[in-house]
């Protein structure tokens, strides 16, 4: 496990007006991510996401439990720690007056690379990230996207064994977004653990190979998007139908059916695997001799499982 | 080692980002022009109760009393670090292994070259106006203002990191510098004041620091002020480099 945390804790104390109040923002949050993996951390606002990954990223200390990333101690060696590890924030990080070529020099600089080194690790990072046509040109002048991507550049130019991107695809367009998707696929390719923030669920579902999905600064799941979405409620066959009353009752014993609802013109199947229950489904349809009108295929999607565990639905928060 | 060269990249890209914006240049150098055309021959005669001096006493007077004022001006570098905290600068210097003095000492560095670049500017300006000074005491007294610029600078962005808003800045700045400078002799020398005002501005730091210009430029770089500048400034110095690079180095948001 590249990175490895135990009961992390962080409260705020806020002032409002006269009065101080603490803010719980993360409340133990025990991870595990595997090298190599784009691991997902979904969560409506507030939530904690960006308190965890500051630190993680050594730029807050924790009021409670450790943190082993990349093999160093987060209290113990927070040096260590950043020599290995890159940390695109949230609200980004670019100065207005300079060029993107000249933030990464100097960003690489700052991690000990020497000149040259530093110049071509820049140059290599602008083809990456297809920044070359506006490398010279100040950070004031780019897009959100390109300053985006900069930013994302500016994380990995040093070579970090893990990276945290916080939030890498807000206030991006969809075809910037994709884009983004995939560079982070990019860094996986060139070795890199990603751990990312995201409130999009799905980018959640597309980009990671695993989340956990965080609430009111704990984690209330965690795992493939596969399995968490399998684990909470499995698919649903839905069936158009004139008689659902009679239809239903033909699935009441079905082993392959956890549960029946039904609607004025549909059935409801929640099944394990929709795709090997949609011929089961057809035969004792058939053999009843039940007209239907069409039959459907419903996958359940990340709020299905937000909702699951929280009661709330993360669209509305 | 590490700690130098951390030191000298931050240095290095801060003087880019400045030399890049020269407007500060000409701000350097007009608004010395003002001080100098128009509040020095008022000056000249109010300090001689009406009898005439020499040009070349009442700008030994008066360019020392200026180059403190604009040295004092350098506490305002927290604005610039507020602005790079909000732009996300700060945090990603701090997520590297760079040296957190060095991110506080390169800036300040920035500030100090600002500052003395202006300070021999207002020197060579005066000399058509008829100041006379020897270069071994200017230098001496460009030490003592650049002492001052690296105290001062680096007290601003301690409390613009530790402020984080223009809006809580700005007036805590105004409250504070506006004491000093009265209190510091910059226009009149204090010799003028009441006792009760002299042992007030004692407690001043700057007091002596423009105690000790002064009697640089009027050619006695042995006078007891010199020392006693020094004294005063190299302590207090340290002491804000110290304090500044902790909150570099402490969680800022
Ligand atoms: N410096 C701070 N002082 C006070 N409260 C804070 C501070 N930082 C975060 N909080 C609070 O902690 C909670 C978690 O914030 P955090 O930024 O981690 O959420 P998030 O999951 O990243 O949200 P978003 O999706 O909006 O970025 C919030 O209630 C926030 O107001
Ligand atoms: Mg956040």
């Amino acid at each position: 496990m590249i990175i490895e945390t135990s009961g992390l804790r962080k409260s705020f104390r806020s002032r409002a007006g006269r009065e101080s109040k603490t803010v719980e923002a993360v409340r133990g949050v025990d991870l595990s991510v595997a090298e190599g993996e784009i691991f997902g951390f979904l969560g409506p606002n507030g939530a904690g996401k960006t308190t965890t990954l500051r630190m993680l990223a050594t730029l807050l200390e924790p009021d409670g439990g450790t943190a082993v990333i990349a093999g160093a101690d987060l209290r113990k060696e927070p040096g260590e720690v950043r020599r290995r590890i890159g940390y695109v924030a949230q609200g980004g990080s670019t100065w207005d007056e300079s060029t993107g070529r000249e933030e990464l020099v100097l960003h690489a600089r700052m991690y000990g690379i020497g000149k040259a080194d530093a110049q071509r690790r820049a140059a290599e990072a602008l083809d990456t990230f297809e920044l070359a046509e506006y490398a010279d040109r100040r950070c004031k002048t780019y897009s959100g996207g390109q300053r985006r991507r900069v930013d994302i550049a500016l994380g990995i130019i040093h070579s970090p064994k893990v990276v945290f991107l916080d939030e890498p695809t807000t206030g991006l367009d969809p075809q910037s977004r994709a884009h983004m998707w995939g560079e982070v696929r990019k860094l996986r390719e060139m070795g890199m653990t990603v751990f990312l923030t995201t409130h999009y669920l799905d980018e959640a579902d597309a980009l990671c190979d695993r989340l956990a999905i965080m609430d009111n600064g704990q984690i209330v799941a965690e795992g493939t998007p596969a399995d968490l979405k399998q684990e909470v409620l499995g698919d649903v066959v839905s069936v158009n139908a004139r008689e659902v009353a009679k239809a239903a009752d033909l699935f009441d014993n079905a082993e392959y059916v956890r549960k029946v609802e039904t609607t004025e013109q549909s059935l409801r199947l929640y099944v394990e695997d929709g795709a090997s229950a949609i011929p089961h489904v057809l035969r004792t349809l058939d053999a009843e001799g039940v007209a239907i009108e069409g039959i459907e295929l419903h996958r359940p999607s990340l709020d299905d499982v937000f909702l699951a565990k929280t009661g709330r639905s993360l669209r509305e928060s | 080692m590490k700690f130098l060269r951390d030191t000298w990249l931050v240095f290095q890209r801060q003087m880019q980002l400045l030399l890049r914006n020269p407007v500060w240049v000409a701000v350097g150098i007009i608004q010395p022009l003002f001080y100098l055309l128009l509040f020095a021959p008022l000056m000249k005669k109010a300090l001689s109760g009406g009898q005439p001096i020499s040009d070349e006493l009442a700008y030994q007077i008066f360019v020392p009393g200026m180059l403190v004022m604009v040295a004092l001006f350098s506490a305002f570098s927290g604005f610039g670090i507020i602005a790079e905290l909000r732009a996300g600068v700060i945090e990603r210097n701090r997520v590297t292994p760079v040296s957190r003095v060095a991110l506080l000492l390169g800036r300040s560095l920035r500030d100090v070259v600002q500052l003395l670049f202006q300070a021999v500017l207002v020197t060579l300006l005066a000399v058509p106006f008829g100041l006379r000074v020897a270069v071994g005491d200017a230098l001496l007294a460009y030490l003592l203002i650049g002492l001052m610029t690296l105290l001062l600078s680096s007290t601003g962005y301690a409390l613009g990191l530790t402020l984080r808003s223009e809006d809580a800045m700005a007036p805590m700045l105004n409250t504070v510098i506006q004491p000093i400078m009265l209190l510091a002799g910059i226009f009149l020398p204090l010799t003028l004041a009441p006792a009760w005002l002299q042992n007030v501005a004692k407690a001043n730091p700057f007091k002596w620091a423009t105690d000790g210009v002064r009697a640089l430029f009027a050619g006695h770089p042995g006078d007891d002020a010199v020392w006693q500048a020094l004294a005063v400034l190299t302590p207090l110095t340290v002491l804000a480099l110290l304090i500044s690079s902790r909150t570099f180095a402490k969680s800022v948001r």
